[in-house]
């Protein structure tokens, strides 16, 4: 049977689009979206995978075609057609990635302005405003208490505008102009994470946030860079010494999820990690009664530590679990580096 | 065209026109070395462009600027200074005319009134760095002057050290002369250089 | 006659009598022959691909496991910078300058580089450099990342810190003066006859790439300037306790280190550009295509640099912007990546091993180009932004592009470097070694990055251990995958079998002369009787009818008169309708 070829580079066409458009369904790379926007998020980037899917499989397979079909036989010793090229095609291949990047382009700006990153509470250009006092306290902040802290200046604690002085990303479009349903301050500090909620003047090593319910975060660092990272919210944030930068996020499914530091801060970078937790708003409210009654002598104790004081290893004690590994082990490596 | 083979004889031709063509060929090549200058002097002008540029986001990201408890600079000594280097430029000029006609004596009056110049210049910054009331880490504004215009002071250094050196050449017959004098140009257009830099950066640092 | 024949015959006079033979001892002098320097910058910049190689084998045998078992975490951030800084600074872009320094005088004609001591020094500033940086090791190694940001490489190792930056102000000043020398060697000393428009490929690259480097490495220098300022003399430029900012050093970090990847990338675009045609025998399809778009590459890459800053706090519509102009690139990207299939397609291609790593390249860069464009998404940039997919991404640039460029231009080019040829066979295990470890190494680590795992961490989540562990297994085999090279390398360049002058038929200039080229290359100006890249067109005795107007084949269906075309010199041209009456 003879196939015309414009008959079987139509049915190669379509052959690819569909293995194209099932990969990017079906990739299966990304782990749960656990909001709204990073169900979106996932949309934009199935959308790029059926794109890429496409654009690597025409090039690897022109590669691999060219090779077969188009190498040098043996004893022939005779050049190809001289063909220097061939301007409606580069006009084709010049105008149609054009053409498909202004379409990406155009995709993630949408997805982006639903996530609210074109909140001008957050995006806007705010950036002159105040070094926040926060900046000063580098090192012997820590060692004060908390709460204490929090009373004489507030530098995470307003979600003001006028605080603001980087951007993050803001509310959605439907929440514009309203404030958050949960505000919490975050610092980041070599190497924990410290979630301070300022309504009930708790504060915590994990955040805890109620299902379907707006959040806000408030971020901020101590000492260096930091970067908040929730994968299963596809969101991150970098923390920034002297300045509050906001984050806001709806959580919708219920759950533990991983938070991690994502910008280099130290030896230690890589146990920077806590778990966010998302739970129905009556265990929220429950989680957060019982933090107020509880914890607020003892945390007291628990956070007036300057790290300085602190060997790595003591500092860290109370993150190695979470990392699979025992106080011991640390203790050792951190000798044997010395 | 399409299919003509194209026999060996017909190349020979072409040979011997290769050979025509090229026949200049021991001549000596040209001096690129002045472009070379100018092509690096637009590498240290990005070296500033950067810096000019920190100091703009530094300013503007700062709500008061310059940092309260900063005293107010004093214009007049820099104005003066200002005015010296912008006039010197005029002067090496003079020097440029003068190789251009051998006019080698007339070439070391004005490389010596150039470097004088300089020389008070830089005198005047070492004097207002003597005199102002802060210091290299007393906010960010202190900083940043301090660098800018040092950078830029290091600049002028090497330029007078180039010029002095041009001098020290131009001592020996018929080093330069009006066909021969690359370092003269080059000494000039580095001088032109580092006064542009300075002109920007004093309406950077004083006036803004 | 063939084409080579053609040209070779043209140029009968330049050529000299006697291979430029240089002794060993001479490769270690301040010599300012650029071939030399040519050959120091590459075996200069091998030696420190060892050195970083073996670092990055350590960095992947202790992430083989998620506890930090194998080096401390603190050496672990040592280790991971300097084998950043040495890969970019101390084997990539010096190789680049290798090549450029060999090529660029042959390819265009001259005798030498426009200010050939100039070119002597700019290379003798570089293995100093390298060792300073290495001797970081001695205090405490800088453990910043290669990006340095403050306030972290303010606080974290003050001393390898320090000597982390005068390194790298150091090789910022070599490469400034190579790209000096670059630039006016191009555009001034080309012989009369070549016009721009029939320079080689390489050359274009080199063009474009040394405008980056002469706009982007000076603000890097004045960045570094400062940076060194707040470590030694306490200022606070960008430490937000003295009222600084930190997100000041990011934009000029990135306004150099973004130009940066195509500095290090651009020259092997202008490789593959060379090595495509010769080995498929059939023109660079688009000529002016390839060229310009170089250009355009390099503009639009000294306006995209924020992109690397999406979470760090810059407005939205800054974002906007440097997303929007970041896609751009994918169109000249996507024009070369074209253009190279279409000038394999229909070719007759030699599958050896200069043309696998060509083809290697397109194939690995491809990846990295496809993700480039997904990480240029502000939303999904969020998710993934220091993450192993952001690692995967610029290895895939970087090794998938840089590196396999660099040995297709090896393999290509070592005849003419050294007159001998390197051994086929082994040249193919290398290339499999390579291809196979590559992809074994750095695909898994999208996966890794779009899961959860951040870069630059030396313990990790349990649940990624399997994973990583295929990835230590791939770079075992990358790193396996030098040992055939290095021993082809040194056993061809002392006993391989001579190469002649043109062992490719190659038809760019640097092939009309001897195999090492002559001491002074040419003895008269060499001539273009053909253009660089007429393959098929000069000897019609064994004709190929080109179907001009064919459509089911468009890619095959554009003649020689193509106005995309590198022509040759009219007053000397062969073909006699490429030949114009002189005025």
């Amino acid at each position: 049977m003879n196939i015309p070829n414009t008959i079987l580079a139509m049915l190669v066409g379509i052959l690819l689009t569909l293995v194209s458009l099932w990969y990017g369904q079906n990739h299966g790379l990304l782990p749960v979206a656990a909001s709204d926007e990073a169900a979106q998020v996932d949309g934009l980037f199935n959308t790029m995978m059926t794109v890429a899917t496409g654009l690597f499989i025409i090039v690897q397979g022109t590669l691999v075609i060219a090779a077969i079909r188009f190498r040098k036989r043996k004893g022939d010793n005779t050049d190809g057609p001289p063909v220097h090229g061939n301007v409606p095609l580069e006009i084709l291949w010049t105008a149609l990635p054009a053409v498909v990047v202004a379409w990406i382009s155009i995709y993630s700006f949408e997805v982006y302005n639903a996530m609210g990153g074109f909140d001008p509470m957050a995006a806007g250009d705010s950036h002159a405003a105040h070094m926040s006092a926060s900046s000063k306290m580098r090192g012997a902040a820590i060692a004060a208490p908390l709460p204490a802290a929090d009373a004489e200046n507030p530098p995470a604690s307003a979600p003001s505008p006028n605080n603001l002085i980087a951007v993050g990303v803001g509310a959605s479009p439907a929440n514009r102009g309203q404030n958050a349903d949960v505000s919490v301050n975050v610092t980041g500090l070599q190497y924990a994470w410290i979630f301070n909620y300022p309504d009930s003047n708790v504060s915590s090593g994990e955040l805890h946030l109620p299902a379907g319910k707006e959040a806000q975060l408030n971020i901020s660092a101590m000492d260096v860079l930091h970067a908040i990272w929730i994968p299963e919210l596809r969101l991150k944030q970098d923390a920034i010494p002297g300045r509050t930068v906001e984050l806001r996020f709806t959580p919708r499914r219920v759950g533990e999820y991983p938070l991690r530091c994502a910008e280099l801060c130290g030896s230690y970078h890589g146990s920077m990690a806590t778990k966010l937790i998302v739970q129905t708003p009556e265990d929220y409210a429950s989680w957060l009664q019982s933090q107020q009654v509880a914890s607020n002598p003892s945390l007291e104790k628990a956070v007036a530590v300057n790290p300085g004081n602190l060997s790595d290893s003591d500092f860290l004690a109370p993150y190695t679990t979470e990392m699979g590994m025992n106080p011991e082990t640390l203790h050792q490596i951190h000798h044997t580096h010395h | 065209m399409q299919g003509s083979t194209i026999d060996p004889s017909k190349t020979v031709v072409n040979y011997h026109h290769a050979a025509a063509a090229t026949d200049s060929h021991h001549e000596e090549h040209h001096d690129f070395r002045i472009l070379g200058l100018i092509v690096f002097l637009i590498a240290e002008g990005m070296i500033f462009m950067g810096l000019f540029i920190a100091y703009l986001t530094f300013r503007a990201v700062t709500p008061n600027w310059p940092p309260e408890g900063t005293p107010r600079l004093e214009l007049l000594l820099p104005g003066i200074n200002t005015t010296i280097l912008i006039a010197s430029s005029f002067v090496i000029h003079k020097a440029d005319a003068a190789v251009k006609q051998n006019n080698i004596s007339g070439l070391r009056t004005w490389f010596i009134a150039t470097a004088l110049m300089g020389a008070v210049f830089l005198g005047g910054q070492l004097y207002e760095y003597w005199h102002l009331e802060f210091g290299l880490k007393t906010n960010i504004f202190a900083s940043t002057f301090y660098v800018l215009t040092g950078f830029h002071g290091l600049h002028v250094t090497f330029g007078l050290l180039l010029i002095l050196a041009v001098l020290w050449r131009s001592l020996k017959p018929n080093h330069y002369n009006s066909e021969k004098h690359f370092g003269v140009e080059a000494a000039e257009i580095y001088w032109h250089f580092v006064d542009v830099v300075w002109i920007i950066l004093f309406f950077l640092l004083y006036i803004l | 006659m063939t084409q080579a024949e053609l040209q070779a015959t043209a140029n009968t006079p330049t050529h000299s009598p006697e291979p430029g033979q240089r002794k060993w001892w001479e490769y270690f002098t301040f010599n300012t022959d650029h071939k030399v320097i040519g050959i120091q910058y590459l075996v200069t910049g091998f030696f420190f691909y060892l050195i970083g190689g073996v670092l990055a084998s350590a960095m992947r045998t202790e992430l083989a496991t998620p506890a930090p078992d194998f080096v401390t975490p603190e050496l672990y951030n040592g280790i991971m910078t300097l084998h950043g800084t040495i890969m970019i600074f101390m084997w990539i872009i010096p190789a680049g300058a290798g090549f450029a320094n060999f090529l660029i005088p042959l390819m265009i004609g001259a005798r030498d580089m426009a200010f050939p001591r100039l070119n002597a020094v700019a290379f003798w500033i570089v293995p100093p450099a390298g060792i300073l940086l290495l001797t970081s090791f001695f205090v405490k190694p800088p453990e910043a990342g290669w990006t340095s940001y403050p306030p972290l490489s303010e606080t974290a190792s003050k001393a390898g810190e320090f000597i982390w930056i005068l390194s790298v102000l150091l090789f910022g000043t070599a490469s400034i003066l190579g790209a000096i020398n670059f630039l006016i060697t191009i555009l001034k000393m080309r012989i009369p006859s070549m016009g721009f428009n029939q320079m080689p490929l390489f050359c274009w690259a080199m063009l474009a790439t040394s405008g980056l480097i002469l706009i982007g490495t000076p603000v890097l220098a004045g960045a570094l300037i400062l940076l060194a300022f707040d470590i030694v003399a306490g200022t606070a430029f960008f430490n937000p306790t003295g009222g600084g900012d930190p997100i000041v050093y990011q934009h000029m970090f990135w306004f150099y280190s973004h130009p940066a990847v195509y500095i290090m990338v651009l020259p092997f675009f202008g490789v593959a550009s060379e090595v495509i045609p010769v080995h498929s025998r059939k023109p660079i399809f688009g000529y002016r295509a390839i060229a310009y778009s170089s250009l355009a590459i390099s503009f639009l890459g000294l306006i995209v640099w924020a992109h690397h800053m999406f979470t760090s706090g810059t407005p939205a519509w800054l974002r906007m912007f440097f997303m929007i102009a970041t896609m751009v690139i994918a169109v000249p990207t996507g024009i070369k990546v074209f253009s190279w299939l279409a000038t394999m397609w229909g070719g007759k291609i030699r599958l050896n091993s200069t043309m696998l790593f060509a083809m290697g390249f397109i194939s690995t860069f491809v990846v990295g180009g496809l993700t480039g464009v997904m990480v240029a998404s502000v939303p999904f940039d969020l998710h993934v932004h220091d993450t192993y997919f952001v690692v995967a991404h610029l290895h895939y640039v970087l090794f998938g592009g840089s590196v396999f460029g660099i040995y297709a231009a090896i393999y290509h080019w070592f005849p003419k470097m050294t007159g001998r040829m390197l051994n086929e066979p082994w040249g193919i295990v290398h290339f499999v070694l390579t291809y196979v470890g590559f992809n074994l190494t750095f695909l898994p680590m999208h996966e890794l990055g779009l899961l959860g795992m951040p870069r630059r961490v030396a313990m990790y989540d349990p649940q990624f251990a399997h994973i990583n562990l295929i990835c230590t297994i791939g770079s075992y085999l990358l790193a396996v995958s030098t040992i055939p090279f290095l021993v082809n390398a040194i056993w061809s360049w002392v006993a391989g079998p001579k190469a002649g002058d043109n062992p490719w038929q190659a038809l760019t200039l640097e092939w009309m002369t001897t195999s090492p080229p002559a001491i002074e290359n040419f003895e008269i100006l060499p001539v273009l009787d053909i253009g660089p890249y007429d393959y098929g067109m000069g000897d019609r005795s064994t004709e190929v009818d080109v179907p001009f107007s064919e459509a089911k084949e468009p890619v095959l269906s554009a003649g020689p008169s193509s106005v995309l075309r590198a022509d040759p010199d009219p007053s000397v041209a062969v073909n006699p309708s490429d030949r114009q009456p002189e005025e």
